[in-house]
């Protein structure tokens, strides 16, 4: 069990007519979905379609910063939630780089509860792979596994010793969870600010290179494949990284990819705004990196769409450019950014953003995949593709603002969202 | 792929005025007829501080605040002079001894100063974006003096300006650009300056301190000191030493950088002219010989620095290229 929030009893509900699309399931056209106490009991074909909606297995999201414990003034786990669940989440893993570090029992427990009480999506933990994120020492991640850790990450720093990468894999094999890697080689990135090219080149702003990250991913895929361990690389943003990926897929390692909507939607030509919300770690690269990314989610080199969402305090993302921490929310406009950016420009099908919004991160993360079959538990969201909606700051249930959407408007609209049974978000 | 639309990057706020405001944060925010327009400006300038009355009425009851985060002494100095001379009332705030010491964010210093109502905001900042942020949260013109890596776009005017003056024309001039470009926010805005008014740039310095894409601005590059003959300038750009981090080991040593890319008598050919933004390396990037020698423009670039950024606040505050601009006048 590695996700956790408030019991309660499943809701009753019919949503008819709309386009039903379960990849997984190979399903695709107009039904009569009926949900009684939370199960899935009927899945009939519709006598009145409404084209514009779909219904379909609800998302997962495998990245996401809840800032608890520590940073309550950007994001709590009812706010973080409360976002996810009206982004069409049915359930998110939360990153450990919280102050303190999700590296103990002590603190994964006091999460756990606090999910329990306020998470209004399930929501699972990964604890941190080394003790304080120090990259020293590993935490106990067989008592942390058995206490409900999702799976191990040092997110935000990479993993710099190839000595404690090793052991980190072997070991995770006793705890039975994955490692979920950020990987930066800090002396090729070093105070990188963005994307090394021409773009930087022109602002002078430190270049943040993309071998930084593709040589790391060589380095610990050499080691998964000597260690027989799997492991999942976070966050991809450059062509190296998915080739590195890919060749080693090809080669036998269990390696899984995740790619987020900002480093699918957009380029580093952005940062030419200096605008805070166009800075991400890692950096929004280039047109060609863009490119890598889209083929790498189509062909299944990259499993899941993940927002990485980082909500940060008003004042620290009002600062010059250089000043400002990395990151941007996500969980509310994940889907609508990619079905604006990608689908409705043709250069993504629909089904596969679905697809890797949902049970692609669930069989990485071995969490529920949900699907929309009877006899089920109903996962699902419902997206009215035709609606339009500007994004401003107070239409998010996110505590922070720092979307590089704001002031945009997107096509596709979540317009309910059913997690384990219960209807968590309704338009 | 372009974006579907584009969040404004400076938020209007209540009581913007209707027109947006003209900054000077970067060399893009001009096009060749602006370059010209302040050139000449700056040119009728130079013929009045000829006079004994050096002053101009032209922004009376005007105020200018210098807003300075690093040390500086020729852009400080020239710009409360060149505000002086027009009649402005100036205020210097440097970071040591404000509140800035107390960990006042620049949002916050912007915001206070705001409420003096000044006229222009000058704001040289370590990090890049900092004037950006400046002009997106007052009603003042800003007017970047340096901004980290990114630009130091007076500069790189007043070293048009000089290059005018001294040469006669800025079209189809090759200027070499030595050095540690990648630190330098004077050879950012120097290339795209140059590109502007067709002048041609060539970089020349170790590959290590070549920003990688740089061509793109349009300019070419060489690792061969030997590549400067073929300029009608070399411009020596200051070896930063204190933007040099411990370890980063751009290159092995500074002996080394002299012997292979110091500019010296001997790697100059005749009817070269040189050029540095200061403050400089004597003996580390430029040979002392070369910086005393009659072909040295560095004291020009100095004396342009005043009247180039006279221009600048006389072309923000009542000059321009709208209907309502005056023609400054100077009796």
């Amino acid at each position: 069990m590695t996700l956790f929030w408030p019991e309660g009893s499943g809701d009753s509900l019919a949503i008819r007519g709309a386009r039903v699309i379960d990849v997984t399931a190979g399903i695709d056209g107009a039904f009569d979905v009926t949900i009684d106490d939370g199960l899935i009991t009927s899945v009939e074909p519709a006598g009145d379609p409404a084209p514009d909606l779909v219904l379909a297995p609800g998302f997962v999201d495998p990245h996401v910063h809840l800032r608890v414990p520590g940073r309550e003034d950007e994001e709590t786990i009812a706010t973080g939630t409360a976002a996810a669940a009206a982004g069409g989440y049915c359930s998110i893993l939360a990153m450990p780089n919280t102050d303190p570090v999700v590296d103990s029992a002590a603190v994964l427990g006091a999460l756990i509860e606090q999910a329990r009480e306020s998470a209004a999506i399930p929501t699972g933990f990964l604890a941190s792979i080394s003790k304080g994120l120090r990259g020293e020492e590993l935490t106990e991640m067989v008592e942390l596994a058995r206490l409900g850790a999702a799976g191990f990450t040092d997110d935000g720093h990479p993993v710099v010793s190839a000595g404690l990468m090793q052991r980190a894999l072997q070991y995770s094999g006793a705890a039975g969870r994955l490692l979920a890697l950020h990987e930066e080689e800090p002396t090729l990135s070093r105070d990188g600010q963005m994307n090394e090219g021409t773009v930087s080149a022109a602002l002078g702003l430190a270049g943040w290179p993309s071998i930084a990250e593709s040589v790391m991913i060589e380095r610990d895929c050499s080691i998964a494949a000597y260690v027989q361990r799997p492991l999942h690389i976070m966050h991809l943003s450059a062509r190296e990284s998915v080739a590195a990926v890919r060749a080693a897929r090809e080669r036998g390692v269990a390696v899984t990819a995740e790619a987020s909507p900002h480093h699918l939607c957009l380029t580093d030509e952005t940062v030419r705004t200096l605008d805070t919300n166009r800075k991400m770690n890692p950096p929004l690269r280039t047109e060609d990196d863009r490119q890598a990314l889209l083929e790498g989610l189509r062909d299944g080199t990259i499993a899941c769409v993940a927002t990485d969402h980082a909500p940060h305090a008003r004042h620290e993302k009002e600062t010059p450019f250089e000043e400002a921490p990395f990151g941007v929310t996500g969980l509310e406009t994940a889907f609508a950014a990619l079905n604006t950016y990608l689908v409705e420009t043709g250069e993504l099908e629909l089904e596969i953003v679905l697809e890797r919004m949902s049970s692609g991160p669930a069989r990485v993360f071995d969490l529920p995949v949900p699907r929309i079959a009877v006899g089920e538990r109903a996962n699902l969201v419902l997206i009215d593709l035709d609606a339009r909606w500007l994004v401003t700051e107070d239409r998010f249930r996110s505590k922070s603002k720092n979307s590089w959407l704001l002031g945009q408007t997107l096509k596709g609209a979540i317009v309910k969202t059913i997690a384990d049974g219960r209807v968590v978000y309704a338009a | 792929m372009t974006e579907v639309t584009t969040a404004p990057l400076r938020v209007a706020r209540e009581g913007d005025p209707p027109l947006p405001r003209r900054h000077l944060l970067s060399i893009s925010d001009l096009d060749r007829n602006a370059v010209e327009r302040l050139l000449g400006t700056a040119s009728t300038i130079a013929r009045s501080l000829d006079r004994e009355v050096k002053k101009l009425p032209a922004l009376r009851g005007r105020l200018v605040v210098n807003l300075f985060y690093e040390s500086s002494t020729r852009t400080l100095s020239s710009f409360d002079l060149a505000a002086k001379r027009l009649s402005a009332d100036t205020m210097a705030l440097r970071s040591s001894g404000s509140s800035v010491d107390k960990g006042e964010s620049l949002k916050d210093t912007a915001l206070t100063l705001a409420e003096y109502d000044p006229d222009v905001i000058v704001i040289r900042h370590p990090h890049i974006g900092a004037p950006d942020l400046v002009a997106s949260v007052t009603h003042a013109h800003v007017v970047n003096a340096g901004d980290g890596k990114h630009q130091h776009p007076t500069q790189a005017l007043l070293d048009l300006y000089t290059m005018r003056e001294a040469l006669g024309r800025l079209d189809g001039l090759h200027v070499a650009i030595v050095g540690d470009v990648l630190h330098s926010r004077v050879a950012r805005s120097l290339i795209e300056a140059l590109a502007l008014v067709g002048a041609r740039a060539t970089l020349v310095g170790p590959p290590t301190l070549m920003p990688r894409g740089i061509e793109s601005m349009g300019c070419e590059v060489s690792t061969d000191i030997a590549a400067i003959k073929a300029a009608d300038v070399v411009y020596v750009l200051r070896m930063q030493q204190e933007r040099m981090d411990a370890g980063a080991a751009y290159v092995p040593s500074l002996r080394e950088y002299t012997s292979e890319w110091g500019v010296t008598p001997g790697r100059l050919r005749p009817s070269q002219v040189v050029m540095h933004p200061g403050p400089m390396n004597r003996g580390v990037e430029i040979a002392p010989e070369v910086a005393d020698s009659a072909v040295s423009l560095i004291s020009e670039q100095v004396r342009s620095g005043l009247v180039v950024r006279m221009a600048v606040l006389y072309d923000l505050l009542a000059g321009g290229p709208g209907e309502d601009a005056r023609p400054l006048e100077v009796a």
